[in-house]
């Protein structure tokens, strides 16, 4: 493996890491954020160069954004008046450890089974426009709706609610 | 080691991080915030199957990896909208302290 | 001899690039451009504040910068010493690493942009084949840099600003994002340097520019109404407003930081503007087949300067938006001309050659905009202007 892997595995999991455990809700965020764009470099690492791009500009553009504006709204940027973490922490942290047991155990145990080394795939964008357009063209109309529908939704939910109205 | 190895390797960590994040944290942005971790763990075996496996030219996991993404956009802006709205109903985004169904 | 002074930047790295091993070559090409970029863009940024401070005081009949070297040429030098030899004050209750990062993030997410960009025939950094998605995506990342600048601060000034800088660059976005598709859905390409190749094609001595198509124009129109409203310029400079909000975002920042600030924006706005003219003006090509002979990376600079003009001068005419206006204006208006758009650039698209387009994606186009715009303004009611003073 290469050095670059390990730099963006180590960035991409103490991004999750910082997320997962800091106090301030703003420097969870950001940590996420931090996570995202290592995803994406990790991405571009694969040779996956538009999944890559696409990562950043919906998961650094967007959804970080949303975050962010969501924490400021429902005043999150003010430290908690309890603790961070929730009465069963302890519970959560070994289904994890043991969720992570299982899933690494399952993958060093088939590593013997799993292709080596491939040639690196040349994928032009345009290739991908032909496949969104043509054989995953019902999953792209099925997301089109969905994100109708999410923006209504969306937009409905976080409306003001009518006075009096309950 | 194996390339493919330690990508899934990377996906599982960070799925594990992710899941801790939903389960020990009160806020509920936090819990959303795990979500999207685990959600992007699924989408680097996605792409890393892709890369590794057999057919690359088929597309078919970088797709899926983009069609995931977009996905996870739509679900993170609907569960902060209602993140805001119970916000704004209840005064807290505390998971402990939402417990009653009536409004 | 044209062609020669054409390639000259592209000649001059090989010259200098071939004095090196073979192995490090392709790697010292790159850096070179990259070297070229951060020198070039900064020196054009010190161009622009002295005109675009000249340029408003005439507008506004004063005389402007006049006092450093001939004709105030060289009062960004003196600007500059000043901003380096500032104090860097960091509020005390500021969250100090953050604060730091914000310009850094922001500066770095810029000069990403420019990669991309074909200056020139045969002059672009990286040829990258989802060229326009690398350059979005870069833009986006800089709207994460003001949030943590006005957060970090501990303003109540710096939020807000950054609260109305960060909506307003996600909803102008989408205009933004949607107005290029168009251009893409013709071009057939996300590659920078396609679409301008599939531009620089003349028939009768005209060019083939986007922007002399009934939805090209209207894309160009919604683009450049988006790109100020991305850069924060005037009428769109509300997360600025001075008489509101002291300084926005970075009000808390003081000597290189904030000029670090006030270079990003500079550069964001020379990036969107190269931008454009890449994807309506013809990028590097030449506006008619006889002046194929100067140099194309002239064309492409003098248009993007044109540009930055046309930025200036919007901002020395146009006064400022409220906040409700401008989201208005995006979501009720602009974005819905912009989908309407798309639908008449697949029109075109599919309609084959012949006058018979020209009319059918005007007429859409024209009817669009006028009833909208019509039932946008019969739901306000305006009477004779009336003044409110504090009591």
């Amino acid at each position: 493996m290469s050095p670059v892997f390990y730099i963006l595995a180590v960035l991409t999991l103490g991004g999750a890491l910082a997320a997962v455990l800091l106090k301030p809700l703003v420097h969870c965020a950001l940590a996420t954020t931090v996570a995202f764009a290592g995803l994406a470099l990790l991405y571009l690492e694969l040779d996956a160069q538009f999944a890559g791009f696409v990562q950043i500009l919906v998961y650094i553009g967007a959804v970080a954004i949303l975050l962010v504006f969501a924490i400021l709204l429902t005043h999150g940027s003010e430290p908690p008046r309890k603790g961070a973490f929730n009465r069963t922490w302890i519970a959560g942290a070994v289904i994890a450890a043991a969720v992570f047991a299982v899933l690494g155990w399952a993958v060093v145990r088939s590593a013997a089974a799993l292709p080596l080394q491939a040639a690196a795939p040349v994928v032009t964008v345009r290739e991908i426009g032909f496949a969104l357009m043509g054989r995953y063209v019902l999953p792209l109309e099925i997301a089109g709706l969905l994100f109708t529908v999410a923006t209504i939704g969306a937009v409905i939910v976080a409306m003001h609610e009518k006075e009096g109205a309950k | 080691m194996n390339p493919l190895v330690a990508f899934l390797l990377v996906a599982a960590m960070l799925f594990a991080i992710g899941l801790a994040g939903a389960l020990v944290r009160r806020n509920a942005i936090l819990v959303l915030i795990g979500i999207e971790l685990m959600l992007n763990a699924a989408n680097l075996n996605l792409i890393a199957f892709w890369r590794y496996g057999p057919h690359p030219e088929a597309l078919t996991g970088m797709l899926f990896a983009i069609f995931s993404i977009a996905v996870a956009a739509a679900e993170a802006a609907v569960g902060l909208g209602l993140v805001i709205a119970i916000h704004r109903h209840t005064g807290t985004t505390n998971l402990d302290q939402m417990n009653g169904m009536k409004g | 001899m044209a062609a020669n002074l054409d390639q000259i930047f592209i000649l001059l790295r090989d010259w200098l690039v071939s004095f090196l091993p073979a192995l490090l070559r392709p790697a010292a090409g790159v850096v070179l451009g990259v070297v070229a970029i951060v020198c070039v863009f900064p020196a054009l940024f010190a161009l622009t504040t002295v005109f675009e401070r000249k340029g408003l005081a005439r507008i506004q009949n004063r005389l402007g910068p006049n006092r450093v070297g001939p004709f105030g040429l060289l009062q960004p030098m003196a600007d500059g010493v000043k901003s380096l030899t500032k104090e860097d004050i960091v509020p005390s209750s500021a969250n100090a690493g953050v604060h730091f990062l914000a310009p850094l993030v922001l500066v770095v997410a810029v000069f990403m942009g420019f990669a991309v960009l074909p200056m020139g025939r045969n002059m672009v950094l990286v040829d990258m084949d989802a060229g326009l998605l690398f350059f979005f995506a870069m833009s986006a990342s800089s709207e994460l840099a003001v949030f943590m600048a006005g957060w970090s601060s501990r303003n109540k000034y710096s939020l807000l600003g950054a609260m109305r800088a960060v909506a307003q660059m996600i909803s102008y976005e989408v205009v933004l994002l949607l107005s290029s598709v168009s251009v893409v859905m013709i071009a057939g390409s996300l590659s920078l340097t396609k679409i301008v190749a599939a531009q620089n094609v003349y028939s009768g001595g005209l060019p083939h520019w986007y922007i002399f198509t009934p939805w090209g124009l209207a894309s160009f129109v919604m683009y450049a109404i988006a790109t100020t409203a991305e850069t924060n310029r005037s009428p769109f400079d509300l997360p600025e407003g001075e008489s509101e909000l002291v300084a926005g975002y970075h009000t808390e920042y003081s000597g290189f930081k904030f000029a670090l600030f006030f270079l990003g924006e500079y550069l964001a706005m020379f990036s969107i503007s190269g931008l454009g003219v890449t994807l309506f003006l013809g990028g590097w090509s030449a506006p008619c087949s006889g002046l194929e002979w100067v140099p194309s990376w002239i064309w492409f600079f003098g248009k993007m300067m044109l540009s930055i003009f046309v930025f200036i001068w919007m901002r020395g005419t146009l006064p400022r938006l409220r906040q409700d206006q401008l989201m208005n204006f995006a979501w009720k208006f602009i974005l819905p001309l912009t989908l309407l758009d798309l639908f008449v650039t697949a029109l075109w698209r599919f309609m084959g050659e012949g006058w018979l387009r020209w009319v059918v994606s005007t007429a859409i186009l024209v009817a669009a905009y006028v009833l909208l715009g019509r039932a946008e303004m019969r739901k306000k009611h305006y009477g004779p202007r009336s003044y409110r003073y504090a009591e």
